[in-house]
């Protein structure tokens, strides 16, 4: 029993890490090619904050499984099949309004998630998550404010905010799903029922797309299997350069 | 937001943790005051250098010729007794 418990919290740690360590590292690709040098150091700004969080997860993962592993193990020494992140932090920048869009949804879940885990009985977790709602608090801001200037401004930048809307919408379902790693964890009140994590998603987006004159996309099919490390084709690509590096040169430092 | 058409300039004034002023510390490209306000947390605050934020609009500053740097400042210049040094400042005054 013990061991299938532990089991639970290190491959939700690992989710976490996982969704934290990818939305950093598709932000970090806006370096240098950002619409505007302030934006350019605007999301880097946000990716570092994402890429601290994904390391005090990791590092607390490999507490939980026993593994003792690094954070550049898990970062850059699994392969795609391996990684739990969800669907939707692997999705292409785009343009600005696609980056935009998800993360407003990204930030506002992640918000919801570190608030109720500020409340875990894991107390590194709560920790963690007590440092990193300060952030995604700002996270989530700072994409409120691009959303409600995009899609309230002009023709051209409210198409694209509902194109954005419509390609991510699909994703967020599966940040909401629940199987047994997420029933478990709720049970040693390790984590949150998801449910009431998108009762506070929900209200929020609704309101903020709303203020920005964009419609609430319908559901239309509902892509899944990040958790279970079935990833989309653009992930690969963004892998095989993240850890090209690293894997190319073998502990190098600079 | 694009090239072709940069966002207004703002001023950026930035008080530290010690400070009791808020001193000028560069400018940005913003659309509005709340996106000059954020951009500024990001660009000029990243290293913990403040606990508050001004921004103004680059446009509402009036700001003194350099061709009339002569006139305004060269006269202050033979004027010593000006400079509040002859004085011995009581322990009891904090700030000054």
């Amino acid at each position: 029993m013990t061991s299938v418990v532990a089991g639970a919290a290190a491959v939700y740690s690992l989710r976490i890490a996982d969704d934290c360590l990818v939305l950093s590292h598709r932000l970090a690709q806006w370096s240098s090619w950002a619409p505007t040098l302030e934006d350019d150091i605007a999301l880097t700004n946000i990716a570092l904050d994402l890429l601290g969080q994904a390391r005090a997860m990791y590092a607390r993962t490999a507490e939980l499984d026993g593994t003792g592993r690094s954070e550049d193990d898990y970062a850059f020494m699994r392969d795609e099949r391996e990684f739990v992140n969800c669907l939707l932090v692997e999705q292409e920048n785009g343009d600005f309004a696609k980056t935009i869009v998800r993360q407003l949804l990204c930030s506002t879940y992640q918000l919801a998630l570190w608030q109720a885990l500020t409340t875990s009985t894991d107390e590194q977790i709560a920790a963690i998550a007590a440092k990193a709602v300060k952030e995604s608090a700002y996270h989530r801001d700072h994409a409120t404010d691009w959303t409600l200037r995009l899609g309230d401004g002009t023709d051209e930048s409210h198409r694209r905010m509902e194109s954005a809307l419509a390609t991510l919408w699909p994703f967020t379902i599966e940040l909401f799903e629940q199987d047994a790693v997420t029933r478990e964890v709720r049970e040693l009140r390790v984590g949150p029922d998801p449910d009431d994590l998108r009762a506070a998603w929900d209200a929020y987006i609704t309101r903020v797309l709303g203020d920005a004159t964009l419609a609430v996309p319908g559901t239309s099919w509902k892509p899944t299997g990040g958790r279970e490390g079935l990833h989309t084709e653009a992930f690969g690509y963004m892998l095989a350069e993240m850890q090209h590096l690293h894997r190319s040169f073998p502990g190098v430092t600079w | 937001m694009s090239a072709e058409t940069p966002a207004p300039l703002w001023e950026v004034f930035i008080r530290s943790k010690r400070g009791l002023s808020h001193n000028h510390v560069g400018s940005l490209h913003a659309p509005d005051a709340e996106i000059a306000l954020r951009d500024a947390r990001d660009v000029y605050t990243r290293r913990m250098e403040g606990v508050s934020i001004w921004v103004v609009p680059s446009a509402a500053i009036t700001a003194s010729s350099p061709d009339e740097k002569d006139s305004f400042f060269d006269p202050a210049g033979d004027k010593p007794y000006r400079h509040p040094t002859f004085y011995a400042i009581p322990k009891e005054v904090q700030q000054l």
